[in-house]
């Protein structure tokens, strides 16, 4: 009798505190890439630098939670925040169908559309007939990775890299013909940087929500239905205050919010 | 629990399969090739080839796998010299990067483990092929090599699974092999456990099939040491 009731308290404690912790959110663990410039690098101190880690910082202020910032490769963010390794990724996630089945997000934190980068002088087009054969360099696991499986996977080849500047440095060394990602990340991450003087954008915008999603937002796991909307307050809040205007002011001279 | 996406999937993971087995089998063969004459220098009086042989085998051993094909693979792609040299259509393939690295790798452990065979050669072995009036090259060739394969054959046998599972690195560089193929679906379908489990099994066959050759060889090569039958 005692170990059943020492046993029912010990299951009571447990439901306690775990209501306590699904209530209160003390410290949020946000992972961050690190690679993927002007959204995240990690700068000569080894310290998280660029556009979603000020978002992410914004955001908990605007939270009043205490934050710490988890640097996580892409291809882990998913399973790592499902493996509760951390709480949210505010890491230039787009919100997708197929991530969506793994995750809950909250509303975007900015939009910019998908493009295709070349050398320039070269002839390439973005036209079923002229990819045929060709190379297209491309981060694993990202919506440009899926757009081009699903549209172009029989046509070209699709090399996946680890990171977005691992992707760039084969184009720089002419192992790949074509460049997808999205538009700023090309430009302050590879053509506005030396390294990038010869190459160009080719083709249109891309922006087609069924594989780019309605914007990149913050992904948290489906339990945590508090801690999204805890998010989505901190997003209109940091829109509201000016705070959202002077992170963007920092990195980009257009409205990386969208429409 | 969802193992439905393996069996849409499987062409891939045949692929990368086979090119798991390409990439350990020739890295194994060519590692092989250059460990012997190597192991041989390793052993001769010459001291500046020796420290040569040195030289190499301690970079290869003493910097990990995954270094050496980011040197191999990023690091030659950075040299506007190398890229406008005839070594570029190979080095700009990562499949070539990637088997230079393993061969160079392997080779590197392959020499020592050979090196330290040839070393341990029993003394009267060696006299008794100088008595018969046996030339150096024909010493090796009869005695010292056969002798000394059978003395590195167990631990070259886990050089071999080490290879087999070093070729896991290739997918870093986009090949699409074993764990790249594994990697994909993962990123496809947010299914780590059912993505790389599969790719685990299929490996511990793969490993399986070696350790079973290494038996089949021992059994073979160390025929003379079992009691005579009948």
């Amino acid at each position: 009798m005692k170990k059943l009731a020492a046993a029912l308290f010990m299951l009571g404690l447990a439901l306690l505190t775990g209501q306590i912790q699904a209530k209160e959110w003390k410290e949020v663990r946000i992972a961050i890439e690190g690679a993927y410039p002007p959204f995240s690098t990690v700068d000569q101190a080894g310290n998280l630098q660029g556009f979603d880690v000020d978002i992410a910082r914004a955001l908990c202020e605007a939270m009043k939670v205490q934050c710490k910032l988890v640097k996580s490769d892409w291809d882990g963010m998913i399973p790592g925040l499902l493996a509760r390794k951390f709480d949210a990724i505010v890491s230039s996630m787009s919100a997708t169908e197929e991530r969506k089945q793994a995750v809950d997000f909250s509303k975007k934190y900015y939009q910019v559309p998908a493009r295709f980068v070349r050398k320039k002088g070269s002839t390439i087009e973005i036209t079923p007939e002229r990819l045929k054969g060709k190379t297209i360099g491309v981060q694993r696991a990202t919506i440009h990775d899926k757009y081009l499986s699903d549209n172009y996977g029989d046509i070209v080849k699709i090399n996946r890299y680890d990171t977005q500047d691992a992707a760039n440095q084969d184009m720089l060394a002419g192992r790949v013909d074509l460049l997808l990602a999205d538009y700023t990340a090309l430009l302050d991450g590879f053509l506005n940087t030396p390294a990038g003087k010869d190459f160009e954008l080719v083709g249109p915008p891309l922006t087609d929500p069924k594989w780019f999603g309605e914007g990149v937002a913050v992904a948290v796991r489906k339990q945590d239905k508090d801690l999204r909307e805890l998010f989505n307050k901190a997003i209109d809040t940091i829109r509201a205050d000016g705070t959202y205007k002077k992170i963007q002011d920092k990195y980009f001279d257009f409205d990386i919010y969208g429409q | 629990m969802n193992f439905g996406i393996i069996l849409d999937n499987l062409n891939l993971y045949w692929q990368g399969l086979l090119l798991t087995v390409q990439l350990t089998v020739l890295s194994l063969g060519l590692g092989l090739g250059l460990a012997i004459p190597l192991s041989i220098v390793a052993n001769s009086g010459n001291g500046l080839a020796r420290g040569l042989v040195f030289g190499y085998s301690y970079f290869f051993r003493g910097t990990p796998l995954l270094v050496q094909i980011y040197l191999i693979y990023f690091g030659t792609g950075q040299f506007e010299g190398i890229r406008d040299s005839i070594l570029w259509p190979a080095l700009s393939q990562a499949y070539w990067c990637a088997l230079i690295a393993f061969a160079l790798n392997t080779g590197a452990y392959t020499t020592e483990i050979l090196r330290g065979a040839i070393k341990s050669t029993p003394r009267g072995e060696i006299e008794a092929a100088r008595a018969v009036g046996m030339s150096t090259a024909m010493m090796y060739r009869r005695i010292i090599l056969p002798s000394a394969f059978r003395r590195a054959l167990p631990a070259y046998g886990n050089e071999m699974i080490f290879m087999l599972q070093g070729t896991s690195l290739a997918s870093v560089i986009t090949l699409v092999d074993l764990t790249g193929a594994a990697r994909i679906v993962n990123s496809r379908y947010y299914s780590p456990y059912e993505a790389f489990i599969t790719a685990g099994l299929l490996y511990m066959a793969l490993t399986f099939t070696i350790v079973m050759l290494v038996k089949w060889l021992e059994r073979h090569w160390f025929a003379y040491l079992r009691p005579r039958e009948g």
